[in-house]
């Protein structure tokens, strides 16, 4: 049986762990089968953080080169940075709020301007969903609630495994109360943009 | 999920779980009462787990010291009669091998459990060294997880075994499997509350030489029975029945092996092994005999492969073993599928008519890089920062930098460079004594606090009684950062969270009997930078304590107090661009320089450095 296969990516920090987590066991308690990779430990000092995350039929939850369905990008450079994983009529979900390298000055090469970012995640992906989630998740009441717009975003693609209330059960099992209502109006925001394109 | 629910989920509810988590809930199932770690990437998580629910669930945590520490807790316990559970990760495992040598030995009378968390392909560490290998060093039995519900079953198991036979259990996850979650099915919790009785018997527990003759003698008997037990064991499994190949396999490089022939119903026939110690030579013969090929896929180094020949040889059977030795498979990193799948394609060949697909990265564009680095207002930045200018004040040439195991690793990078030189944990001060001896130039070692407890003690000691000349900085930042933020002995509260006393850096290092200690506060650039020239100049062993907390914690759920912005006066000379290097600052297109208030932790370390004068709080 075929998987469907998510990568995440974006910077330390963002809350990609968090929101693989929530998307994880929303699948979970939809009665999938899923699996998931986390990398932890020095590269959450403002290095690249990647999960991935497969939900069907599979021992190992790495994906190689050409086999994501979705790439969910918290960061642009990010997505560009692991095109190559989108497989055959996959989708890219990216925010285009970007976090400059700390060593970006000394770097050989430039930060990519967002227009070839765009363009060049745009020819290589099926459809590409490109929104400002670091706008909206401030509209919606705090900058952190980023992770939860671009949840949104991805339970909004077609073809996504995990339907709408699955996953907003499961951002209550998983986070703050307090936060909770900032959260869902992020998550919504994300849905109903990527929803409309 | 809550972290709680590792403690209260009922039997039967599925769990989306770490495998460091499942790991936690295997040892509550089995009736675990005393668990010990240094925390280590990719084992950590198990320990803040254990420290968040262990009052809860009425057994003892700790934090200890280093690896070494924590398993003799647990080896005591254990032989004081209750079931015990020491992690941690694969380089650890070295700091704690003498013991672990020993309680081998011994053995065990409360079930035993030593995790392993290896590294293959170095996320988090300085080797991959792959820890099956000290399974036929210390002759203990091995068990190998697959995935997160394998893990927690394991434990359970490895519990029954190490009663039964009186011996430790070594447990090998690495990295896929540490920080693999995974749908986990719990089992009913063991909450019985024990104590231990220690029935004394040095005739076992005390290795003088004619006791230790015995028990090897003891423990090879033990390893013969045990022979049995694991070629009879169900956990060794064959998946399948084609002939033409036959894939040995475990841990990780199992689950890409299924993936790999599932896709391709290739004619291969899979052989798990996941009791691997003492190796299931009857299992393997078996299985060799019923396949054409052999191909032996795991990580890191070719250890089973060359259990394999061993059986072949033993059993004068001639047979081509496909694997790491003739190149097959390469000898170094993790795998994945495509590794696998080129592998297994390379044994096939194509005479079977079996195309498998293969992804390709076509890497055309070339793209900055993003690696770590210390967070904004991280004091290890500012103590760098002092340090350099402190050098370059005295005019000093040629500084050696020996470094330790922490963030502050992380100032290897451009602009600080502090970092020439590291083995291990604590061997920022060992090296520094042999920088002294070998050289005449100026040493600096830099190491943090919870790694000084860990092992800096001992070399500080040597480097005083030899009369060595370098400089110690404790990067004293009151956490074990790197991993997480876990408390350390300098703190005054425990691994689960009760109150403890504090033991004084600063006292210990008196105590070893350097001759100038100064401790200073990172933030204040003047005093730091004044305390950095006398200590450079001292003729002996100086030691300067850094003392502020980690940015992380300190800045946890609290408001900014202030803004810091560039003024109008900058000449864009760039010091705090280029020297200091801090994520907040940075060259905006224009070509003018900012700070990005998000990212700034106010630690005004900028304001303190910029020649200028250009660089202040933003008025309200």
């Amino acid at each position: 049986m075929k998987t469907y296969n998510i990568y995440i990516c974006g910077v330390g920090g963002q809350g990609i762990i968090k929101t693989s987590i929530v998307m994880g066991e929303a699948a979970m308690k939809m009665g999938n089968p899923v699996v998931m990779s986390e990398i932890h430990g020095m590269a959450q000092r403002g290095g690249v953080v990647s999960t991935e995350l497969k939900i069907g039929h599979s021992r190992s939850p790495l994906i190689g080169y050409g086999e994501a369905d979705l790439i969910l990008a918290f960061e642009p450079l990010e997505a560009l940075r692991s095109i190559d994983k989108i497989g055959e009529g996959g989708c890219v979900v990216t925010n285009t709020a970007p976090i400059m390298p700390f060593n970006i000055n000394t770097s050989k090469n430039p930060y990519p301007r967002m227009d070839f970012i765009l363009k060049e995640l745009e020819s290589r992906s099926s459809k590409l969903y490109a929104l400002n989630a670091l706008d909206i998740a401030k509209e919606a009441g705090h900058i952190l609630s980023l992770n939860m717009v671009m949840l949104g975003g991805a339970a909004a693609v077609p073809d996504f495994p995990v339907d709408k209330t699955s996953i907003q059960e499961s951002m209550k099992d998983n986070l703050p109360a307090k936060s909770l209502e900032i959260n869902y109006k992020a998550f919504n925001r994300g849905f109903d943009i990527v929803n409309s394109k | 999920m809550n972290i709680k629910d590792i403690l209260t989920a009922p039997e039967d509810e599925k769990l989306f779980l770490l495998g460091n988590e499942a790991a936690v809930r295997g040892a509550l199932e089995s009736g675990v009462s005393v668990a010990s770690t240094y925390p280590g990437t990719p084992s950590s998580e198990i320990g803040d787990i254990f420290s968040k629910i262990a009052k809860d669930a009425g057994i003892y945590f700790e934090f200890s010291t280093n690896e070494k520490v924590a398993l003799e807790l647990a080896a005591a316990a254990s032989a004081s009669g209750l079931r015990t559970f020491t992690f941690m990760k694969h380089v650890g495992v070295n700091v704690a091998s003498d013991s672990l040598m020993s309680v081998v030995y011994s053995g065990v009378n409360g079930g035993m459990i030593i995790l392993s968390a290896d590294d293959p392909s170095i996320f988090s560490s300085q080797n991959e060294q792959d820890n099956r290998h000290y399974a036929r060093l210390a002759n203990i039995p091995m068990l190998e997880p697959s995935n997160p519900q394998e893990v927690k079953d394991l434990i359970k198991f490895g519990y029954e075994v190490s009663e039964e036979y009186q011996i430790p259990i070594l447990m090998r996850t690495t990295t896929r499997i540490s920080h693999m979650r995974g749908i986990v099915e719990v089992n009913s919790l063991d909450k019985e509350e024990r104590m231990g009785f220690f029935h004394k018997d040095p005739k076992r527990f005390v290795p003088v030489p004619e006791v230790a003759l015995v028990n090897h003698r003891k423990l090879v008997e033990k390893i013969g029975k045990l022979q049995e037990k694991v070629d009879n064991s169900p956990l060794n499994k064959v998946f399948g029945d084609k002939t033409e190949l036959g894939v040995i396999t475990s841990g990780s490089a199992f689950n890409y092996v299924m993936d790999v022939v599932g896709e391709g119903d290739l004619p291969v026939k899979v052989l798990k092994l996941t009791f691997t110690y003492p190796f299931p030579e009857e299992t393997v013969l078996k299985f060799i005999q019923s396949v054409d090929k052999v191909l032996v896929v795991e990580e890191v180094d070719p250890v089973m492969e060359k259990d394999v020949l061993a059986v072949l040889g033993k059993n004068g059977i001639i047979k081509k073993v496909h694997g790491k030795l003739d190149g097959t498979l390469p000898l170094i990193y993790e795998f994945n599928p495509e590794i696998v799948r080129n592998g297994i394609n390379k044994v096939l060949g194509n005479g079977l008519g079996v195309e498998l697909k293969k992804g390709e990265e076509k890497e055309t564009i070339p793209l900055p890089k993003r690696p770590p680095t210390l967070c904004p207002g991280c004091p290890h930045r500012a103590i760098y920062y002092a340090v350099k200018k402190s050098i370059g004040d005295l005019n000093l040439k040629d500084v050696i930098f020996p470094t330790d195991i922490g963030c502050y690793t992380l100032g290897i990078e451009a602009p600080y460079e502090a970092g020439d030189y590291l083995l291990s944990m604590g061997s920022s001060i060992g090296t520094g004594c042999g920088f002294s001896k070998a050289t005449k130039q100026k040493v600096v070692s830099f190491i943090g606090d919870s790694t000084f407890f860990h092992a800096g003690i001992p070399p500080l000691i040597n480097a005083v009684h030899n009369k060595d000349n370098f400089t110690v900085v404790i990067l004293d930042n009151r956490t074990t950062a790197m991993t997480g933020g876990q408390p350390h002995p300098g703190l005054p509260r425990d691994g689960m969270g009760d109150p403890a006393p504090e033991i004084s850096i600063e006292e210990i290092v008196k105590a070893a009997g350097a001759g100038f200690i100064e401790t200073t506060n990172p933030l204040n650039l003047k005093k730091s930078e004044e305390v950095f020239r006398r200590a450079l100049q001292y003729p002996g062993v100086s030691v300067v304590i850094s003392k502020y907390p980690c940015m992380l914690i300190k800045i946890r759920g609290k408001k900014k107090k202030f803004i810091v912005e560039i003024k109008e006066n900058c000449d864009n000379c760039m010091v705090c661009l280029e020297d200091l290097s801090c994520p907040a600052i940075y060259l905006a297109e224009d070509g003018s320089i900012n700070i990005d208030a998000q990212l700034c932790n106010n630690c005004s370390m900028c304001i303190q450095a910029c020649p200028e004068k250009a660089i202040g709080v933003k008025k309200k």
